[in-house]
């Protein structure tokens, strides 16, 4: 069996940034593990820009965003394994792994950094009736097999779903050539970041359908239409308000699912609202040890605060391993109001560091007062001009203000009318 | 091309009786219309191996769905079929259907099932925790158990080819020329002459009996939706659940599968259209209402998928499988629904008795009953595992990451006796894109496995044959 201080399931952005910042802070015997056949994870086919202006002031396409932490990554002594699936890690933090160099690989881990990321919602669990042809497929995938194969997956396509993939997808279609006929979105505004809806469908003329959803898929072989419909607000299609569109292509970008069952099977409990894994403030999860960072920890819009994010497991992760991490008491927090959910769910009160408190909004909300609570006590009150739940949001409590806390004090983000 | 027999229809009852008649000197031609096996009712049912009490007394329904099910386990067992004895249960929710279950019972013990019981509310809920609270009592069937059709129908055709059986895909029959001592088959693939026919083309039965002028079957195409659970809901149900029967169909039922997913439906809607297996927002919806009411906890939220099969209801009521008046060397396999894929292995073996009967075939020496295992990585041990990687690096590498199917059983069902040729030929024969994310990840190294395979361009790799391509040209 093989002997690590730490090892990273994942070489995506966010396994990346929390096995760079381990080794900054010392780690010395570190493995990524990769099932992919390069590191860099989903960047790889985003290759339009955007990433990075947040975290290197400058507008690098994903590709270039990932290659600043591969090259990095590769010029340290931190081992790499990629076209590497990790199989199994046991209650004592044995990773197993296969792939087809080394076969069965089993790795005895003093820490662990969850980063597997996430997947998309595919067409079953939206249940939409008709047929079973060809040319339904998720954003992702059509993405892959535009930036990466260099294949067309359609020509005439209908976007079901306005997340930032359909979105990018609805251009990266439009620029190669095909037809896009409509973004449909079943909510009454979009789960996209507004710089997409502008750059990716206003710029190009492409009609987006708020409160609007594909009802039946149409064609036996390939796809030749769809029907969409109107909806009320129960989400609930609106008879009459049918609409046959043809198009050989409907592409879903309809919500993103941490994938966990590798944390589930490692025994990590899961919060429910974020289908990721309950953390503190550096990200460690229930289990001793196990950290989580990126979207298996909660689906994120910019990849800027994945980095954050895994830093932060990173530097987690090296504390643990030289038994340095902040402990003494821990306060949880909660969203209320509005606020869909919190992260991190729980901080040690003794932390040595200001907290990022990262939430969600439930709906759409404008001028509205955004509080942190403890209690009968407000922390913070700021006032919102807009929030949306296609843009996660964050307020930062400081250390000293939390050493303050009682032990077991529950920390409320929460909204109000301003 | 010249056969003793051609067997239209490469469904389970097809290919089994092509399995059955290889253990025969008699050449074999086995004919399907898709681009693979078990396309049409086989791939879309309950998967369920019936215990042979709900066929009226006296039928061949009854005869041959107690004969099927108590050759299955060994079967499956031969051709390394996933097959589960889970046994069954028919819930009574009044003392109406109390009645219901009591008679159920009589004409099984009439139909000759083994292992019937009937079972207070308690017991009931003592085998099945999830059931409704509203349960009054049950029919235990212990007889019962659940199969992978397709899977199957897969292994027998392998099996087939194996020993000897030609089979065509994309090969529809589309007239048929009767001759003093046999006929010849046109087909979408050019003529095939045999001296003898199966017509076991599902329901396409009564189109092929009226080639030769034989039209005496009246098939109703009877449609039944499904939802298919994440494993995470296989907990709630262990055995196959039952409700009191109606004459559409045996109601909605809950159910394993063998691959520990959970299956609720069908629905029952006579169409038009034989080709017609969309689903519909109704049939789903009374799908779930209806299982609910077997199992109050199910949640949609676990569904990964939906789909629709279709029935092939004969108006007589039973199977029908005998000699066509218009011709006796054309034998008629049709009507086979439900117990179908129960009694399929012993529709193969009367078949197999009427065919030899008229032939004179002699049985072959060198029959090989079943097939090799298909390796299964998921379901190995860490040295399993380790000796098969060392034997082929393939299995090493894990391209559908929810089932954890490696490409070693990709390139396996490619390169099998009547493998894969398309991305759904390889999820079935291997699972890779039936997990939770269906096929988003691998879905396109699939294409890719098959294309260099197969030696096929990129874009003329199908989802399952036909004009379902997946990618057009290249990009710009």
């Amino acid at each position: 069996m093989l002997q690590y201080d730490l090892v990273v399931v994942g070489g995506g952005p966010a396994g990346m940034a929390a096995a760079l910042q381990a080794h900054e802070d010392g780690v010395e015997k570190i493995l990524v593990l990769e099932r992919a056949d390069t590191l860099g994870g989903i960047l790889e086919q985003c290759i339009h820009t955007g990433f990075g202006l947040h975290y290197f002031g400058e507008e690098l396409s994903g590709p270039e965003y990932a290659a600043r932490f591969s090259d990095a990554l590769y010029k340290t002594n931190i081992d790499v394994k990629v076209d590497t699936m990790v199989l199994d890690i046991s209650a004592e933090n044995v990773v197993t792994a296969v792939n087809n160099f080394d076969g069965i690989l089993t790795v005895q881990a003093k820490a662990v950094v969850l980063a597997m990321g996430c997947r998309e919602r595919p067409r079953g669990a939206l249940s939409i009736a008709g047929s079973r042809p060809s040319g339904i497929m998720t954003a992702g995938t059509a993405q892959k097999y535009v930036n990466i194969d260099g294949y067309m997956p359609g020509k005439t396509v209908v976007i079901l779903g306005s997340g930032d993939i359909g979105l990018i997808m609805a251009r990266r279609m439009t620029l190669e050539g095909a037809k896009v006929k409509a973004v449909c979105e079943l909510m009454p505004y979009s789960g996209g970041l507004t710089r997409n809806i502008v750059q990716c469908l206003e710029d190009f003329g492409i009609p987006l359908r708020l409160s609007c959803t594909v009802i039946q898929t149409h064609g036996k072989e390939r796809l030749e239409g769809v029907t969409v419909a109107n909806v009320d607000e129960h989400s609930q299609p609106i008879p009459g308000t049918e609409e046959y569109i043809p198009c050989d292509t409907l592409m879903l970008s309809v919500g993103l699912i941490p994938e966990n069952e590798l944390s589930k099977s490692a025994g990590v409990t899961l919060d429910p609202v974020t289908n990721g894994p309950v953390v503190d403030e550096y990200r460690e999860t229930s289990k001793k040890g196990v950290f989580a960072c990126g979207n298996v920890l909660q689906v994120h819009d910019l990849v800027d605060y994945v980095t954050e994010e895994s830093k932060l497991a990173g530097a987690g992760a090296a504390k643990f391993i030289r038994n340095e991490k902040p402990a003494g008491g821990l306060v949880s927090t909660a969203g209320a109001n509005g606020v869909r959910y919190v992260v991190p769910q729980r901080i040690n009160r003794q932390t040595d560091r200001d907290v990022k408190l990262y939430f969600r909004v439930g709906k759409v909300m404008e001028s509205v007062m955004l509080s942190v609570s403890c209690g009968d006590e407000t922390l913070i009150s700021r006032k919102k001009r807009k929030m949306a739940p296609g843009e996660m949001e964050y307020v930062t409590l400081k250390a000293s203000d939390l050493a303050k806390l009682p032990e077991g004090a529950k920390l409320v983000v929460s909204t109000r009318e301003a | 091309m010249n056969y003793d027999v051609a067997v239209v229809g490469a469904g389970v009852v097809g290919a089994l009786i092509a399995r059955e008649l290889s253990r025969t000197d008699l050449r074999v031609a086995l004919l399907e219309k898709c681009n693979d096996v078990a396309m049409g009712t086989t791939k879309a049912n309950s998967a369920i191996v019936h215990g042979g009490f709900d066929a009226a007394n006296g039928t061949l329904k009854a005869k041959l769905n107690v004969r099927g099910t108590e050759l299955m386990p060994q079967l499956c067992g031969l051709l390394h079929v996933p097959y589960r004895n889970n046994g069954s249960l028919v819930l009574a929710f009044s003392d109406e259907e109390m009645q219901h279950v009591h008679a159920l019972y009589e004409r099984g013990l009439k139909n000759g099932v083994p292992k019937l019981s009937i079972l207070d509310k308690d017991a009931v809920l003592a085998l099945e925790p999830h059931v409704s609270g509203e349960v009054v009592g049950a029919l235990l069937s212990e007889t019962a158990g659940i199969v992978c059709p397709y899977e199957l129908t897969i292994a027998a055709t392998e099996n087939a080819v194996t020993n000897g059986v030609e089979f065509f895909r994309n090969c529809a029959v589309t007239a048929i020329q009767k001759h003093a001592d046999g006929f010849t088959l046109e087909t979408t693939r050019g003529e095939i002459s045999a001296s003898y026919v199966v017509n076991a083309a599902g329901i396409h039965s009564d189109d092929i009996a009226r080639m030769i002028g034989d039209d005496s079957i009246s098939l109703v195409a009877r449609k039944g939706e499904y939802y298919l659970l994440d494993k995470a809901y296989g907990y709630l149900a262990d055995h196959t659940i039952f409700q009191c029967p109606n004459k559409m169909g045996k109601g909605v039922l809950v159910t394993p599968t063998v691959d520990g997913n959970l299956l609720i439906g069908p629905s029952a809607l006579d169409v038009e259209d034989k080709e017609d297996v969309d689903t519909t927002a109704q049939g789903l919806q009374f799908v779930v209402e209806k299982a609910k009411r077997s199992v109050p906890d199910l949640n949609l939220r676990g569904a990964i998928t939906s789909f629709a099969g279709m029935r092939a209801h004969s108006t007589t009521d039973d199977f029908i499988i005998g000699f066509s008046e218009k011709s006796d060397r054309f034998l008629n396999v049709a009507g086979i629904e439900s117990p179908g894929l129960s009694a399929a292995p012993a529709i193969a073996k009367m078949v197999y008795g009427m065919v030899c009967e008229k032939t004179n075939a002699a049985e072959r020496a060198d029959f090989v009953p079943g097939r090799e295992a298909p390796v299964r990585f998921r379901n190995m041990t860490k040295s399993e595992r380790e000796a098969l990687i060392a034997k082929n690096k393939a299995y090493g590498r894990v391209i559908c990451r929810c089932e954890t199917i490696t490409e070693g059983e990709i390139l396996d069902a490619i390169h099998a006796p009547a493998g894969a040729r398309d991305v759904d030929g390889v999820k079935r024969r291997t699972r890779a894109g039936m997990g939770r994310c269906q096929g988003g990840f691998c879905g396109s190294k699939v294409v890719e496995i098959l294309s260099r395979e197969l030696h096929l361009p990129m874009n003329e790799v199908t989802k399952f044959g036909g004009d379902s391509k997946i990618l057009f040209g290249k990009t710009k």
